[in-house]
């Protein structure tokens, strides 16, 4: 299968290709020499996704149709990093986990490449934004593909950059720069323990190396390829809890999780587009995506399973109380993506590997048509983001309203889109295996809170009177907009099939990632079905109590909102946890920055004493020196003599 | 004429490093340029002396000719050194050397 292993070097290849072109274009544009039409540079950049995708489904049908190899690997392109204690290799590999993320990924990406053409054709930077868009989908892919933790990582700081070009796209806004830059920190921040977690990794190896073989120089020392590590894991077994931390704690940075989640909020002040792409579909699913590659070494570490799921339960529950008060329709997007995503790391901490995976396919299927709906509403309100100022858009705008509603059911978790059937299953995973029974009623009162803060966001911005200023200029969005939504609300509806309890083909096609799915739950009346009847009643009910709140009695919410008026203004400003954030490490660090090392050791210490010292001292003595040079040569005279003296002296002693 | 004791070459050396020192503080203090060459003819004078004093008491040719050598160098030198001497006046209208400190800083 030569040909299949160079096919896959050639999808993240072109996402990079179309990136150069539309970079140049964007470069030139800006030097006006260049004058591209619109239309170029937007087939440019949509073809690439386009056959990356179609290519990702050959490798897709391939894989199915192979029953002998579970993986396509193009081997060893590169010797990347060749030194004493550590080689690393550049490959790229598709295993069963790899190709279902490809799939989205491109997929996904693919659909909102073409909105983005309807989104943004305007915008003065159009080509440095399909640009992007292309680098961020080779990072993707190269995270996705990479053969070696440390590949992958370099598409993950890759993402982290795009993502910061991205969402700081409007740069010459302060505060949405300043956005741009929150993220980018925040995340470095993970990406700081995550290399620590790499680091020790390859310490212990090298240790181990050292004891066992006393440096025999060829034993292979890739020890950060996945093939190395899936082999090895137990070798790395004391040090399990320390590494899988530190991995998970990168993880929280990219995927947004407590306490690294704070920059998702803000990321909003990127396109819409850009919000569906890198923070509902992929990048934020980069974190999952590591972990589930990582089973193996995470399986050794309980506790940090235990933390995964404990964090995600909190990060879940946070999310959605502060999701149910917003006003803005993309915050309680975001605010959402981090509650699913809590969801997803709730499942990883359970041991449900595959049951995560499938949440993040249904998820970006039905958050990507949420955000993607959400920019349409936006694009139509002509920037409008305030759902106080929507309302009544079901007739004027009914593809966009009838495909938010059935992403708006899917993640309720209403049978039978598919958000119900990933979700049940964590929360059954949740039943099944958590530390404790608590963690499956708050993970379903989550559930609950989360359909509530959806069908509300659905009947403020879609339902009931129309309380927008300029109603007669809002129209439905051109087809290359409303076709991706279609698409993404016909796959949220029906990717449940894949993965339908008691025969999920997703399961079995992940089976590599060892979930272990208890057919019968010890020490319970309830059991499967009744999980089930719970969960969807709960859901519905939750739902029903939106619609009629807020079509009907809107009054009531606002009453709520009085009477508990210092709960909801803490649950409203976030929990002020960026105000803490600020006076606990940021301010301090600004003042450190400013006071001590700046002011002090900076201009007093090393420019005042050291360099003023320096010169100062050789002035000084200058200036001693030259009391000698009085131009008289009698006094020259007398210098010579004294010198000649003392060379005589010295010769003859 | 016996009470005096023997004319030695100590006396010699001796009486050519008075000289030597003699000239040198001359250099040093006069002011007055002509008078400084004069004091530098005085120096010269003074090695030669010390020359011929040891040639005659080691019985060899060698410092007679090193004599003869210097007072040519010598004769060349005062030359060379009035010449620079009228080339100042005329510039600066002096030979007084302590109005002669253009090098001072």
């Amino acid at each position: 299968m030569n040909s299949m292993n160079n096919l896959i070097l050639l999808i993240p290849l072109l996402p990079l290709i179309g990136f150069l072109i539309n970079g140049t274009i964007a470069l030139q544009k800006a030097r006006n020499k260049l004058n591209t039409g619109t239309t170029t540079i937007a087939l440019t950049a949509c073809i690439m996704p386009l056959i990356a995708f179609v290519l990702s489904i050959l490798v897709f049908l391939n894989l199915l149709n192979n029953p002998n190899g579970s993986e396509i690997t193009t081997g060893n392109l590169l010797d990347w990093i060749v030194v004493e204690n550590l080689s690393v290799t550049f490959g790229f590999v598709v295993d069963h986990l790899s190709v279902i993320m490809l799939l989205i990924v491109t997929g996904v990406g693919t659909l909102i490449h073409f909105y983005s053409i309807g989104y943004m054709k305007e915008d003065e930077g159009f080509a440095k934004y399909m640009a992007y868009l292309n680098l961020f989908l080779f990072f993707m892919l190269v995270l996705i593909l990479g053969d070696s933790l440390l590949l992958l990582f370099v598409g993950w700081e890759g993402v982290g950059l795009c993502s910061y070009l991205l969402i700081g796209f409007w740069f010459t806004d302060t505060a949405k720069a300043q956005a741009g830059k929150k993220a980018f920190i925040v995340n470095r921040i993970g990406d700081f323990a995550f290399m620590i977690g790499m680091f020790t990794i390859v310490a212990v190896f090298t240790q181990i190396i050292g004891q066992v073989d006393d440096g025999v120089l060829n034993f292979p020392k890739n020890f950060l390829s996945f093939e190395f590590l899936r082999n090895n894991a137990q070798g790395l077994a004391p040090m399990a809890t320390v590494i899988t931390l530190c991995l998970f704690i990168g993880a929280t940075g990219k995927s947004a999780q407590i306490p690294l989640y704070v920059w998702l909020p803000d990321a909003m002040a990127g396109p819409t587009p850009v919000s569906a792409l890198i923070h509902a579909a992929t990048m934020v699913t980069a974190g999952i995506y590591m972990i589930a590659r990582m089973h193996f070494l995470f399986v050794m570490a309980p506790v940090t399973m235990n933390i995964i799921a404990t964090i995600g339960l909190l990060t879940a529950f946070f999310a959605a109380l502060i999701g149910i008060t917003q006003y803005d329709i993309k915050k309680v997007l975001a605010y959402s993506t981090v509650s699913q995503l809590g969801f997803m790391f709730l499942a990883l901490g359970v041991g449900a590997f595959s049951s995560a995976i499938f949440h993040v396919m249904t998820h970006a299927f039905f958050k990507a048509c949420l955000f993607l709906g959400a920019g349409s509403v936006i694009h139509g309100l002509h920037h409008e983001q305030d759902v106080r100022f929507m309302g009544g858009l079901l007739k004027k705008m009914p593809i966009t309203a009838i495909t938010f509603l059935i992403c708006t059911l899917a993640i309720s978790g209403i049978p039978p889109l598919s958000g119900f059937f990933s979700k049940d299953e964590i929360l059954y995973m949740t039943y099944a295996n958590a530390p404790h029974r608590m963690y499956f009623w708050l993970g379903l009162l989550t559930a609950g809170i989360t359909s509530f803060y959806m069908m509300r966001l659905f009947a403020l911005t879609f339902l009931g009177a129309t309380r927008n200023p300029h109603p007669d200029h809002i129209h439905e969005s051109p087809a290359v907009m409303t076709t991706p939504l279609i698409i993404l609300a016909v796959l949220a509806a029906v990717s449940g099939l894949v993965g339908l309890p008691g025969n999920s083909w997703i399961n079995g096609w992940l089976h590599q990632l060892g979930q272990h799915i208890p057919h019968h739950i010890e020490n319970s009346v309830l059991q499967e079905y009744h999980l089930m009847g719970i969960s969807i009643g709960w859901a519905a009910l939750c739902s029903l109590t939106a619609f009629i709140i807020f079509t009907k009695k809107l009054t009531f919410a606002e009453n709520c909102k009085h009477q508990f008026g210092g709960l909801y203004r803490l649950v409203y400003n976030k929990f002020r946890i960026d105000e803490l954030y600020n006076g606990v490490i940021v301010q301090p660090i600004k003042s450190i920055s400013d006071v001590l090392l700046f002011r002090f050791v900076d201009k007093t210490i090393i420019d005042g004493l050291i360099l003023g010292g320096l010169a100062g001292s050789s002035r000084f003595v200058g200036r001693c020196l030259s009391v000698l040079q009085t131009g008289l040569l009698g006094h020259y005279l007398i210098y010579f003599i004294a010198g000649l003296m003392l060379i005589l002296f010295l010769v003859i002693q | 004429m016996n009470s005096f004791s023997q004319i030695t070459i100590h006396h010699y050396l001796i009486l050519s490093a008075l000289m030597f020192n003699l000239g040198l503080i001359g250099i040093i203090i006069r002011k007055n340029i002509l008078v400084v060459l004069m004091c530098i003819e005085v120096l010269l004078n003074a090695v030669n002396l010390s020359f011929v004093a040891l040639a005659r008491y080691y019985k060899l040719m060698d410092g007679h000719l090193v004599a003869i050598f210097v007072m040519a160098i010598a004769a060349v030198e005062a030359a060379i050194g009035l010449g620079i001497v009228i080339s100042i006046f005329r510039n600066r209208q002096t030979v007084k050397t302590d109005e002669l400190r253009f090098m001072h800083g």
